[in-house]
């Protein structure tokens, strides 16, 4: 009988995998023989390298050898080929790679890392994004002018230290402000913050003796990863075989290229497989985080409460380092204006290189940045106006089938319904009920903010996948997604079990063992929450393809027309007669006749996938660039401890419209572990750096994640349904959309309990204390003789 | 270097390791045994987490040489007790693994908290797996597996 799975809770199909710690990982990947690699790194922000002297460590017991920039004169990046394999002529941040020293041990080539000496000339550092756009600023990058880049995507400055100048405009904003009745103009800003995965990234490299090449990785996009390394090291594609295990964790770090062109140049030098893992303190300060922000915004609304004008300025401190960093440089300006109806618009975003540690993609990259500041702009307007945060929203909200983005795209009837997400979050929340605190010293508070989100991409960013049908009749599913916990292979695997009628346990997801280029077929990126919808598209495809080829064999072997063919069940059958019935089994490797005659042959589905329509944007920022949006949001109460300025987040409502659940299991793990990380980055992470741009917190002690003891007493999510046009069975992407609302959902609650506005994050305790001691002193001195009264009861 | 005699997953093993080796590392680089995960190797994301002796323990900051006579269980020997096996399927039905690289170490240190108090409350189990980290952040659901684990620890009695 069929087995209907789709929107139930079905574990992923790695799980046993995971629980017994038998899921290979490519930490857990070795080849006989390999060699390690020890990193030696700069202690200066900005210097020019005079020397280096290998000559201790390349004596050093158990040295095979020691590179330096010299030895790899290559350039490399995602959409801005900017970084050097180890630093040339001079490092650019505290962590640049200056040499890499190789051992027959790890211990063997730290100790001899330590060897390595180095003569700098300081330079003077650009910390700070603001004065990096000076003009007479130290530039980062001299060369910038010589570097490709991809044209027609982004903008690079040369002779600046702006790697990608981004314009969105639309209507007239100083006209916009005139009409205006409330101006709101503010500054916000995001620190730099880290990724920590928990599997620190690694290579294994093996240049072979024929000149073929294979890396495993921890990485997220393998054909990205391989196209990007090949071209830049002039392999030719095919001669490179990357295999991407089931990553420990992602979350855009692990996103475009990383540390494979380091380790394959190496093993190409020594002609042996070479293993490079970086330790904890590496991942922190040579790894790339992601991005800071300094954003100065002014919003004009009507008295009515209408959006009339938005003039902002994204400054987002990229660090050394921009390769992908200019994408959320353009992101962050396309999708500025969010979930709203803006009259008028101008919109400055730029990329802006410092001597910081390098920056890359995370989690649901550019909409962390704008939400910030325009979510709470909403609340602030709405308090100047009179009206309720509700209210502004729903006079602003798009509506679909109606309203325009920015970038001149229609918000398509299909789109979703974003007046249905803030209605689930007003109730989900209770957002009009007042909460009695723990303590009269705190205070209870309720907040809200919306989202909407589009995969940022290019417009060619394909998928295509590959279904085979087995002896048994069981099915294979290989698509190139890889799996980093998210749950897509999972989802694809629902629906093809769906689309042939099987129980999920019959179809096997290749990402259990990794995806491989040379095994599997092509997708862009895991990245941008695209993999369940691109891969998705293509499964289909791929499955309609192998049940045509059924259908073949079946009109002929049953003597009706193809058409009248149906394959449910796991079964093939005229749809007339279905009395007359065949397995899947029967038709896997072609249908053969009693007397042995055969026909067709194995099945094999293919499917492919581009995006429909797409377009790149033009210098006003117009264009078609995206393939659905998901809109969202997150509803917070809060308790505030006036005291210490302590925020802690009692219970927290998300929704969002996903178009169809496939997996509500994994659905509802993406929310609420989303959410964690979202309050992670709202509350506690920061990298911190002192003046010299060292890094003060490279560890997880002073670089707090949260733990299971942060979690809310209530969690919950609620999802839409309002199906996509195009989705795979309807849905739609939700992997970012997950942690996008939830600092300025917090920030806002602090703001509607308080009156005290925080325009920064994280919000600490210490940067709550000091808001409150600023703006409302008064809060603080009265929860003080609470808390004394409560203390003289105690006594008595 | 030195020769040391342990119990590994339920295998006799004799390992020769130095005497500043950790305990990880003698279990990933010399026994194979890679369900044991390592994230910080310093004691700061428990991720290492085995059981020694049968008491949670951090192996990248214990010493291979304090293991000798010993016995040592990661997850993938767990899989062979009855009330961790059950412990493991509340984890996979609660879909309490997401990049799965912290769920070893959670099943191994959540093992121990119900072996210890078959009846955790929420405060307990927060308490007993806030030295581990997973930045999935998969703790509702891992909350969720804990409890519905308890069933299978009820009998109390400690195994070896």
């Amino acid at each position: 009988m069929e087995e209907n799975v789709v929107g139930k809770r079905v574990p992923q199909v790695d799980s046993w995998l995971k629980v017994t710690g038998t899921l290979r990982y490519s930490f857990d990947i070795e080849l006989p023989g390999q060699l390690y690699v020890a990193l030696v790194t700069s202690r200066y922000a900005h210097a020019r390298i005079r020397s280096v002297d290998t000559s201790d460590a390349i004596k050093s017991p158990g040295i095979v050898g020691v590179f330096t920039g010299k030895d790899f004169p290559f350039r490399i990046g995602l959409y801005i080929a900017d970084r050097d394999l180890l630093a040339t002529n001079k490092v650019r941040w505290v962590g640049h790679p200056v040499a890499a020293v190789v051992g027959t041990s790890m211990a063997a080539a730290e100790e001899a890392a330590e060897k390595v000496s180095v003569d700098y000339e300081p330079l003077e550092p650009v910390l700070d994004v603001e004065k990096a756009i000076e003009k007479g600023a130290p530039l980062v990058h001299e060369d910038m002018a010589s570097y490709n880049y991809y044209k027609g995507f982004i903008n690079p400055v040369p002779g600046t230290n702006i790697a990608n100048d981004f314009r969105l405009v639309k209507g007239d904003v100083s006209s916009g402000f005139a009409e205006s009745n409330v101006i709101v103009e503010e500054t916000f800003k995001i620190p730099q913050i880290n990724h920590a995965p928990m599997e620190v990234q690694n290579v294994l490299a093996y240049w072979r003796p024929d000149d073929y090449v294979e890396v495993w990785t921890s990485a997220q996009s393998p054909f990205a990863t391989r196209y990007l390394t090949a071209a830049s090291l002039n392999i030719p594609v095919n001669r490179l075989i990357v295999h991407v295990p089931p990553a420990g964790g992602g979350f855009g770090l692990k996103a475009g290229i990383g540390w494979e062109p380091l380790a394959i140049m190496i093993s190409k030098s020594l002609r042996r497989p070479v293993k490079l893992v970086l330790s904890r303190s590496e991942q922190m300060t040579s790894a790339p985080s992601r991005d800071g922000l300094v954003a100065n915004v002014k919003a004009g609304f009507s008295k009515d409460g209408r959006f009339k004008a938005y003039e902002a300025t994204f400054m987002m401190d990229a660090g050394a380092y921009a390769d992908y960093t200019v994408n959320v440089a353009r992101t962050t300006g396309y999708s500025a204006d969010g979930a709203y109806d803006i009259e008028n618009i101008s919109v400055k975003s730029l990329a802006i290189y410092t001597n910081k540690i390098p920056t890359t993609a995370m989690r649901g990259f550019g909409h962390p940045e704008n939400h910030w500041p325009l979510e709470q702009v909403m609340d602030r307007a709405a308090d100047m106006l009179g009206l309720d945060p509700v209210k502004i929203r729903e006079i602003n909200l798009h509506v679909p089938g109606k309203s325009v983005r920015g970038t001149g795209e229609p918000v398509r009837e299909y789109d979703g319904n974003p007046r249905g997400v803030l209605e689930a979050l007003v109730k989900g929340i209770g957002y009009w009920e007042v909460e009695k605190p723990s303590e009269p010293w705190k205070v209870r508070a309720k907040g809200l903010a919306m989202l909407v989100k589009a995969p940022s991409q290019p417009p060619n960013a394909g998928a295509s996948a590959i279904v085979k049908i087995d002896e048994d009749g069981t099915i294979d599913v290989i698509t190139g997604t890889g799996s980093m916990g998210q749950g897509t292979p999972t989802s694809l695997a629902i629906i093809a079990a769906e689309a042939f009628g099987v129980p999920v346990e019959k179809v096997k997801v290749n990402q259990l063992e990794g995806v491989s280029t040379d095994q599997n077929p092509y997708t862009w990126q895991t990245v941008g929450s695209r993999g369940l919808y691109s891969d998705g598209i293509a499964l289909l495809r791929a499955i309609e393809d192998a049940k045509n080829q059924i259908r073949e064999m079946a009109s002929a072997v049953f003597r009706v027309p193809k058409d009248d063919i149906e394959i449910r069940g796991g079964q093939v059958y005229p749809r007339t007669h279905p009395e007359h019935r065949l397995g899947l089994k029967d038709f896997a490797m072609g249908y053969t006749y009693p007397n042995g005659n055969t026909i067709g042959g194995p099945v094999i589905g293919r499917g492919s996938y581009a995006p429909v329509l797409n377009t790149f944007l033009d210098e006003k920022g117009h264009g078609h660039n995206t393939v659905f949006h998901t809109y969202g949001g997150t509803a917070v109460e809060v308790e505030i401890d006036l005291l210490t300025g302590e925020v802690r987040v009692i219970k927290v409502v998300q929704a969002f419209d996903v178009g169809r659940v496939i997996n509500l299991l994994t659905l509802e793990g993406q929310a609420f572990g989303g959410f964690i990380m979202g309050m992670g980055s709202a509350l506690y992470e920061e990298i911190k750096f002192d003046k010299q741009g060292w890094v003060l917190n490279p560890n997880l002690t002073h670089y707090y994640v949260p733990r299971i003891t942060d979690l809310p007493d209530e969690i919950d999510a609620v999802f839409l349904e309002t199906p996509q046009m195009d989705g795979p069975l309807g849905a739609r992407g939700i992997g970012e959309h997950v942690m996008i609302a939830v600092a300025p959902a917090i920030s806002n609650a602090i703001y509607r309990g308080l009156k005290v506005k925080l325009n920064e994050i994280p919000m600490n305790a210490e940067r709550v204390w000091k808001a409150i001691k600023e703006q409302r002193p008064e809060l603080i001195s009265s929860a003080f003789e609470q808390a004394l009264s409560r203390a003289e009861e105690i006594h008595v | 270097m030195r020769e040391i005699r342990l119990r590994i997953n339920g295998i006799e093993r004799e390992l020769h390791v130095e005497d500043n080796e950790t305990l990880l590392e003698a279990l990933r680089n010399r026994a194979g045994v890679t369900s044991v995960k390592a994230a910080c190797w310093r004691g700061e994301c428990g991720l290492c987490t085995v059981l020694l002796n049968g008491r949670p323990v951090k192996s990248c900051s214990t010493l291979a040489v304090e293991a000798d006579g010993k016995t040592v269980e990661t997850a993938e020997g767990l899989y062979f007790d009855k009330r961790a096996k059950g412990l493991m399927e509340s984890f996979v039905r609660n879909g309490a693994t997401q990049c799965g690289f912290c769920t070893p170490a959670f099943v191994v240190a959540s093992h121990a908290l119900l072996l210890r108090n078959p009846k955790a409350e929420d405060e307990d189990i927060k308490e007993g797996l806030k030295g581990l980290i997973c930045r999935c952040g998969t703790y509702v659901n891992m909350m969720r597996a804990v409890k519905e684990a308890r069933q299978y620890y009820a009998d109390g009695k400690q195994t070896a």
